[in-house]
């Protein structure tokens, strides 16, 4: 069908091939299965010691809307979304002719065979500037004992076996990633490995490889895991002794919860077996946080994981929780909104919102992971930062981050013990009076720092309790409707967001004292930093900043001062962050610009690459 | 020298702010017996923990127990705070003021997942069946066909919310009179004992918008049409001589006995009708002619041993989450350092 004139493999010179550095999609409807075949691929490139990063565009059903999966492979370790992918493996009908009109020039098409042939012939474009490999899924698939209810996820291992022989991972590497993925179960093992090989010899004596795609081993993945972002922040909460999860299930963070649950174990008393963690489903998110303002208050380290309508629903409790004084930790997942927008798609739309959740005059400090590496670390600091700053406090994750696959150095043990901040027991209420001059108030500051001393409940002192309420009080936590004690707790709580300052996390600069000045947070990361080395290689210098916390560091300021152009980069429509750093910011904002996308996609090197240059070139 | 209890503690230890609510309000009357019950049993304030929801019902959490640590949490969403705070520290003996309008209408879907995971705690509904705070509008528990000076008629019937404890799951259901503070103090004595949800659904009259004798949440109304079901006597297990009175000296047929899973006793001597309230089916009959006919049927409605509480049904360590050191809080690097590997 290819009239294009292709060199053979063995005639192709070394040159031309194009080695571990390309993409692919697979297109695929939506329950099928395929999951399992695209994490086989991605386990076993991982295994060849290949950078490889794979992302999941699925859709918001349980069965048969169309679902893409793409995989990259990069020897130069880059992990972001590619505009293009190269080839693109076709086994949606529905889809077909959008996927196969999407490949690049020179670009490789792997589809079923039985599409073609027989009565009834699909109708696909004809290009002759791709090349086309076809596999008879169903012919391979029958040849085997299949019960039904696998045929359909079975014939998607038919792929995993032409990928193999087509771009080079050895069989046996396959089998490994297979077993991986099964946890070592031999039956589904062998039931999907006998088709993988099947298709994989298939290939080699019906197809003549024409593309100039290979992968090749490497040994860039040696000491590197593999793990969603919402499983390193479940272990972040295992290391960080949260003690009380509440919860409503809502994509993108339901895996958050499921994978507490998978490493709770790691929480069992050894002598009783029973557990140091609760985790309880509640009715709804606003249960869910309430048992978590309910557990923080009487001393635990709770939590909740949701996203953009699980927030909504807790904007009540998060401004009692700022207000009354309560650590929690809520890690939201960010998916694309207004309202139930687009479930399934990531997105940067709740920062503004989350910082701010609640009436009157609130603001909440925001934890900013990019990487799964600090979904970890924040996952266990963000329990230290809600009990030091006896407040609520958020992790901003979002869907690209949470839900797909991330190589990483592996994970590194917290190297601070467990902080409970201003806890003060009988003994320490007895001294209080000679320590600090004064008699203890709940809302009292007595080291300067906005944060007052608390007690927990069951604490036997005769004035240890203390009433917690979301009305007026005063320092006594005695109800209060005077002016003088609404400003001077509201004062407080903002020397308190300066004291916030001092413990979240600063941003992390890499400055060469270029002229322009990049400012982004969380997941963009991967596409600023491939697109920077792409500007520098054609002599645009560029300077990086990445928040990684709110309120805001006086570093960003800082940087965006030094800087003559500053594009602030996020993955949102209104350009969130910027207006954040107005908000805080008494500087002229002239010379800043807004970059801000909001596709409801992992934001690409190629767009910001784009960007960036159309705006020099003006 | 005043008197004390049987840990050396006054009334006033258990007493709190002055009430702010309007004179003559039946929630006052019972914020006094929840300090009776706590200062009477000898309970430390500082084993307590309580907690309301909004409204005036919720107001009076603040003036009972000034020793006790107390939550004013949202409308309607108690239960939830009361939940993740017993999952904390499950040795906390837990009470909740609540209201007709925190319960019966904002927070209804909180109340009845609350009995669901049979959180341990007295929860106490102050039912007036208005909306004070707001200036008399109707609540969720407002007669059928009853008119408001401002208002108008309600055409809508009345939820009941003890009939919905029962449906929902919960093991301690009483209903009663503010007015009838003998009844109250026994019901709070048995309540507390309770290891689950105890709900208390008390009228309370609202003196200032809905006390008209017309209204069955009215003094009048009670004082006039109150039907004890029971006359009600707890027996604490400390009271040995005690427990052996209250199962003799009475007919058969003429008491029922109790017997709680803490050894608490409750003693229900017969008064016009023969009623079990080990009986579900008879108790949900009980309150289908209760609201059928408007008849204020008090005492204890429905008792049946207690579920697993939530801190039980989660398997939790006997020491309160709250207290867990850094040992028990954080696996070991090891076993990260076995995970990463894992994960290569």
């Amino acid at each position: 069908m290819s009239t294009v004139q292709v060199q053979s493999d063995q005639q192709m010179d070394a040159a031309t091939q194009i080695i571990n550095d390309f993409s692919f999609t697979v297109a695929t409807s939506n329950g099928s299965g395929s999951q399992t075949s695209n994490l086989v691929l991605i386990r076993a490139l991982f295994k060849m010691g290949i950078p490889v990063n794979g992302k999941n565009l699925f859709p918001s059903n349980i069965k048969g809307l169309p679902t893409w999966y793409t995989i990259r492979v990069s020897k130069d370790g880059y992990i972001a979304r590619r505009d293009k992918t190269q080839i693109v493996i076709a086994f949606n009908q529905k889809t077909a002719a959008d996927d196969i009109n999407s490949i690049p020039s020179g670009g490789v098409c792997i589809l079923p065979q039985e599409w073609r042939q027989g009565r009834v012939r699909l109708q696909l474009p004809e290009r002759d500037d791709i090349i086309f490999y076809e596999v008879p899924v169903k012919e391979l698939v029958k040849a085997f004992d299949i019960p039904s209810q696998r045929r359909e996820q079975v014939s998607n291992m038919v792929y995993v076996g032409a990928v193999a022989q087509l771009f080079g991972i050895d069989i046996g590497t396959i089998r490994e990633a297979l077993s991986d993925q099964f946890g070592g179960k031999e039956r589904p093992v062998q039931m999907n490995m006998q088709v993988i090989e099947a298709a994989y010899h298939w290939v080699a004596e019906n197809i003549e490889k024409r593309d100039p795609y290979r992968f090749a081993p490497l040994n860039m993945t040696e000491r590197k895991i593999l793990i969603t972002g919402n499983e390193a922040a479940a272990l972040g909460a295992i290391f960080g002794g949260m003690t009380v999860t509440a919860w409503y299930p809502i994509t993108p963070s339901t895996s958050v919860v499921d994978s507490i649950l998978k490493y709770r174990y790691l929480r069992k008393d050894p002598e009783t077996g029973k557990s140091t963690v609760a985790v309880v489903q509640a009715e709804d998110e606003l249960a869910a946080i309430g048992m978590v303002v309910g557990a923080g208050w009487a001393g635990a380290r709770a939590m909740t994981a949701t996203s953009g309508p699980g927030i909504s629903l807790m904007a009540e409790f998060a401004g009692l929780a700022y207000f009354a004084e309560i650590p929690s930790v809520i890690w939201d997942v960010t998916r694309m909104g207004p309202s139930t927008g687009l479930p399934t798609r990531t997105s940067q739309g709740d920062l503004l919102f989350a910082h701010t959740l609640g009436h009157g005059d609130t603001q909440h400090p925001v934890l900013l992971p990019a990487s799964v590496e600090e979904a970890f670390e924040f996952g266990w600091r963000a329990f230290d930062l809600a009990d030091e700053l006896q407040t609520l406090v958020f992790v901003l994750s979002d869907l690209d981050l949470g839900m797909n696959l991330w190589m990483s150095k592996p994970f590194t043990y917290p190297d601070e013990p467990i902080k409970r901040g201003k806890v003060l027991s009988a003994e320490d209420l007895e001294a209080f009076e000679e320590r600090f001059g004064v008699t203890w108030g709940r809302h009292r500051d007595v080291d300067g720092d906005g944060v007052a001393y608390r007690t927990l409940p069951g604490t036997d002192h005769p004035k240890a309790a203390y009433f917690t309420r979301g009305t007026g009080h005063n320092e006594m936590a005695v109800y209060s409707e005077r002016p003088e004690d609404w400003v001077q707790n509201l004062d407080r709580l903002h020397r308190k967001m300066q004291t916030a300052k001092k413990l979240m996390p600063k941003p992390i600069k890499d400055a060469n004292g270029a002229k322009i000045g990049l400012i982004s947070f969380g997941t963009n990361d991967a596409a600023i930093c491939e697109a920077r080395d792409w500007l520098a290689a054609e002599g645009i210098a560029t300077d990086y900043m990445r928040v990684r916390s709110l309120p805001l560091h006086d570093e960003v300021h800082e940087f965006m001062q030094a800087h003559e152009r500053v594009y602030v980069i996020e993955n949102n429509f209104d350009g969130q962050l910027l207006q954040v750093i107005r908000m805080y910011s008494d500087y002229s904002t002239e010379h800043v610009q807004s970059l801000a996308l909001g596709d409801s996609l992992p934001m690409t090197p190629d767009w910001v690459y784009a960007q960036i240059t159309e705006q020099e070139r003006k | 020298m005043a008197k004390t209890n049987a840990i050396g503690l006054e009334r006033t230890d258990y007493r709190a702010q002055p009430s702010t609510l309007c004179p003559g309000c039946g929630h006052d009357s019972i914020a006094n017996q929840i300090i009776t019950m706590a200062y009477e049993l000898g309970i430390p304030p500082h084993r307590l923990v309580k907690f309301s929801g909004i409204g005036c019902s919720s107001k009076s959490l603040a003036y009972f127990w000034g020793r006790t640590h107390g939550f004013n949490a949202l409308h309607g969403r108690m239960p939830s705070v009361a939940t993740g705070a017993h999952l904390a520290n499950h040795t906390l003996l837990s009470l909740g003021v609540s209201g007709d309008g925190d319960s019966g209408s904002i927070g209804l879907g909180q109340y009845k997942h609350m009995l669901r995971r049979n959180v341990p705690m007295v929860y106490i509904i102050e039912n007036n069946g208005v909306y004070g705070l707001t200036k008399g509008q109707f609540s969720a528990t407002a007669d059928l066909d009853q008119n408001s000076k401002y208002y108008g008629h309600n055409p809508l019937p009345p939820v009941d919310l003890a009939l919905e404890a029962i449906v929902g799951g919960a093991t301690f259901v009483a209903r009663s009179f503010s007015g009838d503070a003998k009844q109250v103090q026994q019901l709070l004595r048995a309540a507390i004992h309770h290891e689950g949800t105890a709900v208390l659904d008390i009228i309370s009259p609202c003196v200032t918008f809905n006390n008209q004798p017309d209204s069955t949440k009215s003094y009048p109304y009670g004082k006039e049409h109150e039907i004890a079901l029971h006359e009600i006597a707890v027996m604490s297990p400390d009271y040995i001589e005690e427990k052996s009175e209250i199962t003799t000296d009475y007919e058969a047929g003429e008491v029922i006995t109790v017997e709680m899973h803490d050894g608490t006793y409750i003693r229900l001597k017969k008064l016009d009708r023969d009623y079990d309230p080990r009986n579900r089916a008879q108790a949900i009959q009980l309150l289908e002619e209760a609201s059928r006919e408007e008849l204020l049927l008090t005492g204890l409605l429905y008792y049946e041993e207690p579920r697993p509480t939530l801190a039980q049904t989660e398997n939790l360590v006997d020491t309160p989450l709250a207290h867990l050191t850094e040992e028990k809080l954080r696996p070991p690097r090891e076993a990260l350092e076995k995970l990463m590997q894992e994960l290569a």
